[in-house]
């Protein structure tokens, strides 16, 4: 066990990180990820549209265009542009339901206060569990508890009983597999939880959930994106829909725009880049990055790195300046007194297997 | 051949004036799944406690200490080829190195198989 953002939190269970991301990337992983941050969010006008609205006032994403029963990938910017995290918005019809990060999650409630609070009510839901089932068994699995889970498409989001038990499940996940994510009120997550496990899912750790995601090219907070990176440095410029954009209908009225919307029209100077190192070693978080072997300045570092057993091989992200990010650049990495060789590599280094 | 341990859960094979090094049951055990070996270059002159070699797992990297002062007289190539051999034979076919003994007086105060038990207990 090891603390994570407050919490004790099982690096891996008896199986070990190997074991357990490969029985995830080929059966079905259970997740336990209560440590994260859920929270609603209500307009007083009660429609959702202006819940919407507001809450585009903290993200460059377009909420307003979600559709009930849907869920998008969104970040909170700041307004120098930066991300203060990133989180999941659901439309639940009446209301949004927000997921954010652990060790975000009082700093994002205060900011939703202090800018919303003029017409919105934010409730947070500390006594809701998260359970999150991945892999390409997890429809199957889940069936049996929710006969609605496999007609459910990639970020589907809603309420459903699953095991009896009244709980919101997103079609969605962590890992690049495909899986839900399961809302469960904290008194029966361990009965929901002890059922998956009993019908073969795996119990999955902290290592094996960061493998995954690394495999997956998926940015962990406070690691690969904080608050000196933008949205558009860190290669999200995808989750920003053209109505946001210069031009669009509500371009801009965003934290952060004007940085954010003069990257996206003229390009930032710097990327986050997948990596791969040539030969066995992997690099971790911190290593700096050089042009060559024998240069003093660096040009960038690596913002997570390890081994992704998946790939059969070590794995990173970092950033450099964008004239060094082409795919199939080699950059060094320095470790212990060494520079060794890294290829910038297309990300995801496993494809994703989502249920679009 | 007499078997000595470090409390860094090192294990020494003694046989004359070479010593071969590996690291314990216990210690890959608590690494997890090994996935890379960093050996030192035969003929690298070692002082006692100098970092001497690099295990990583699929959690972390960890640093293996020479437990003697030495010459490397011989590395376990087969680690680079399948650093899994730590994980499933740790105290026999996953020795990392073999070091000439500069000092014999330097292995007082290491454990025996018996006192290591106590140890990691």
């Amino acid at each position: 066990m090891v603390p994570f953002a407050g919490y004790d939190m099982p690096v891996q269970y008896a199986a070990g990180v190997l074991k357990e991301h490969l029985q995830t990337r080929t059966g079905a992983g259970l997740f336990d990820v209560s440590h994260m941050g859920q929270m609603t969010l209500r307009a007083k006008s009660g429609k959702v549209e202006d819940a919407a609205l507001a809450l585009e006032r903290l993200v460059p994403q377009d909420i307003l265009a979600l559709p009930p029963g849907r869920q998008r990938y969104a970040q909170f910017t700041s307004a120098a542009g930066g991300i203060l995290d990133d989180l999941m918005v659901a439309n639940f019809g009446d209301h949004l339901f927000l997921v954010v990060n652990a060790a975000c999650k009082d700093a994002d409630e205060a900011h939703l206060r202090a800018y919303l609070s003029d017409t919105c009510v934010i409730e947070t839901l500390p006594d809701r569990a998260l359970i999150a089932l991945q892999g390409p068994k997890a429809a199957e699995i889940l069936a049996a508890f929710c006969p609605e889970a496999p007609e459910m498409r990639f970020m589907d989001a809603g309420s459903h009983q699953v095991h009896g038990i009244a709980c919101f499940v997103s079609r969605s996940g962590y890992t690049g597999e495909d899986g839900y994510e399961i809302s469960v009120p904290a008194d029966r997550a361990e009965a929901l939880a002890g059922a998956l496990l009993e019908a073969g899912v795996g119990a999955i750790g902290l290592g094996a959930r960061d493998s995954l995601r690394l495999e997956a090219g998926l940015c962990l907070y406070g690691h690969d994106i904080d608050t000196t990176t933008t949205p558009v440095e860190a290669g999200l410029s995808w989750s920003i829909q053209k109505s946001r954009r210069s031009g669009g209908a509500r371009a801009g009225g965003f934290l952060g725009a004007e940085k954010i919307l003069a990257q996206l029209d003229h390009g930032a100077p710097r990327k986050r880049i997948g990596l791969q190192p040539e030969g066995r070693a992997p690099v971790r978080e911190g290593a700096l990055l050089f042009t060559d072997t024998t240069s003093t300045n660096s040009i960038g570092s690596v913002t997570s790195g390890g081994f992704g057993p998946s790939l059969g091989g070590p794995l990173a992200m970092g950033y450099l300046p964008t004239d060094h990010a082409a795919d199939g650049t080699i950059v060094f990495a320095e470790l212990r007194g060494q520079r060794l060789p890294m290829r910038v590599s297309p990300m995801p280094f496993v494809p994703h297997s989502y249920k679009r | 051949m007499t078997t000595l341990f470090t409390e860094d859960h090192e294990w020494l094979d003694i046989d004359g004036d070479v010593v071969t090094v590996g690291i314990t049951d216990y210690a890959q055990s608590q690494l997890g799944d090994v996935v890379f070996v960093e050996l030192p270059k035969v003929g690298r002159a070692l002082k006692k406690a100098e970092a001497a070699a690099v295990v990583e797992s699929v959690k972390a990297a960890s640093d293996v200490y020479a437990p003697i002062t030495g010459e490397v007289v011989e590395i376990n190539e087969a680690l680079a080829a399948e650093p899994a051999l730590v994980n499933s034979d740790a105290e026999s076919k996953a020795w990392f190195f073999k070091i000439k003994i500069a000092d014999k007086s330097e292995l007082d105060g290491l454990m025996d198989a018996e006192a290591y038990k106590t140890h990691t207990a």
